[in-house]
């Protein structure tokens, strides 16, 4: 049985890949699908997979802000609320921010390079 | 008592404004950059107990020989009903200013701790769905981005570093060694701690000159701190090439494998190193790597003493000030 953390990851996986909303037996087949190929190997996602595991899962990602559920329909159906490029990009602007109280959250390798900075770098490589 | 809370205003003041100009423009803490850690925490600390320090004196003098005893009647006036007519206006007004000042401290430093926390959990979690496990180890993930990026993001047992695929793809293995000792480095030697509580100080009092300063020189120092671990096992001409290719943001700068004498990537046009984000910690970079090129020695071991004994100083002075005539007395 996999882990709930590799459970979302292969939901998520899915509803960015897909074109629109899915229910909870949709996601739960197409996990089974995806995993019949790969016989053998350890760490299978769908393998003996309850629905009931599904939306405890969706219920997890939806608390995270990272499904929706559409309303009024029964059985209901999720869909991602942004997609995986999106949420790069959050990523990478929390990354490359500056406002002071972002700097203490994540350390980088480089900060911010202004330009001129850049060209006394330029100068200092180009000297030796 | 009225000259302890003279003295104290006069030290908080020299520690808000010019000591610390003088520090952030100093040479020497790219020598010794542990040593100048301490001394910029023994400035916030002493700064912080020099300013609260000098306005409950102040506010207590009519009460109390020293602040023990000052301490004891206000706790009398508070819990006790006695009689308050003893202070005056201001009195009461520095020990307002005195509470207050406290209060908003200790409050930000735990509002502050508690952003970064909320922060650093969403990231993981996107970090978990959107980037695959290294082959470098359990706590390296790698992120599907093309510009050049490495951080890392600390989190206990959960702390992760994190490439971009863009780093890998521009880094040679001996480089990219160097950029995972640095942020192994910052994640061993607790570094965040230091940002948390630096950024939590600006935060508090963002219009004095010396948080400002102390978020700046801390943030370069710990960067510093982090190159000196790398250099330990790989080479300076490495380090400086990773730096100068992850800050110019494009794969093999060619002026940047000239410079070090490398072959076969000189053809085509020079990027031009791009300016990624804002000017936060403008300087760092190439402060580093000048540090790099041209080494100074470290300092001396009579001058690295005296700095220490600055630091003791800086925090023992207020202190014996505010406590030891209690005692004595």
């Amino acid at each position: 049985m996999a882990s709930l953390g590799e459970l979302e990851r292969a939901v998520m996986d899915l509803l960015w890949a897909g074109q629109e909303a899915a229910t909870a037996n949709t996601l739960r087949d197409l996990l089974a699908q995806s995993t019949q190929p790969q016989d053998g190997s350890a760490g299978h996602v769908g393998k003996d997979l309850a629905v009931t595991t599904v939306l405890t899962v969706l219920s997890r990602l939806e608390r995270k802000g990272l499904v929706e559920r559409e309303r009024g329909t029964r059985p209901h159906r999720y869909q991602a609320v942004s997609s995986r490029a999106d949420h790069t990009a959050e990523l990478m602007h929390e990354v490359l921010g500056s406002a002071p109280d972002r700097e203490a959250v994540l350390a980088r390798f480089i900060g911010s390079v202004t330009d001129n900075e850049a060209e006394t770098l330029r100068k200092l490589l180009g000297r030796s | 008592m009225f000259w302890t809370s003279y003295f104290l205003a006069v030290l908080a003041i020299a520690l808000a404004w010019p000591v610390p100009i003088l520090l952030s423009r100093a040479q020497w803490p790219a020598r010794s950059p542990f040593t100048a850690m301490l001394l910029w925490q023994a400035i916030a600390l002493a700064g912080g107990l020099s300013m609260i320090g000098a306005m409950l004196v102040y506010g207590l003098e009519p009460v109390g020989d020293n602040l023990l005893s000052g301490l004891r009647a206000l706790a009398g006036m508070v819990f006790h009903n006695a009689p308050t007519t003893e202070l005056g206006f201001w009195h009461i007004f520095a020990l307002s200013a005195a509470a207050l000042l406290t209060a908003h401290l200790v409050f930000t430093l735990l509002l502050t701790y508690y952003k970064i926390q909320r922060q650093r959990r969403r990231h993981r979690e996107l970090l978990d769905l959107l980037a695959s496990p290294s082959s470098d180890g359990p706590g390296t993930m790698v992120l599907n981005v093309d510009s050049p990026v490495a951080y890392c993001l600390p989190g206990g047992a959960r702390s992760v570093t994190v490439l971009s695929d863009g780093l890998m793809a521009a880094l040679e293995p001996d480089e990219l060694r160097a950029v995972l000792i640095h942020e192994n480095a910052h994640l061993s030697q607790r570094h965040h701690l230091l940002l948390w509580a630096f950024a939590a100080w600006r935060q508090a009092l963002p219009w004095l000159p010396t948080t400002r300063l102390a978020q700046e020189s801390v943030n370069s120092l710990i960067e510093m701190l982090a190159d000196d671990v790398a250099l330990k096992t790989e080479s300076k001409a490495t380090l400086i090439r990773a730096i100068a290719i992850v800050a110019s943001g494009s794969p093999a700068t060619p002026a940047v494998r000239l410079a070090f004498g490398e072959p076969g990537v000189a053809d085509g046009d020079p990027s031009q190193p791009g300016a990624t984000g804002g000017s936060g910690s403008a300087g760092t970079t190439a402060s580093r790597v000048s540090r790099l090129l041209s080494p100074q020695p470290p300092l001396s071991e009579p001058l690295r003493a005296a700095v220490l004994a600055c630091c003791v100083l800086l925090l023992a002075v207020p202190t014996a000030l505010l406590l030891v005539p209690g005692l004595l007395g």
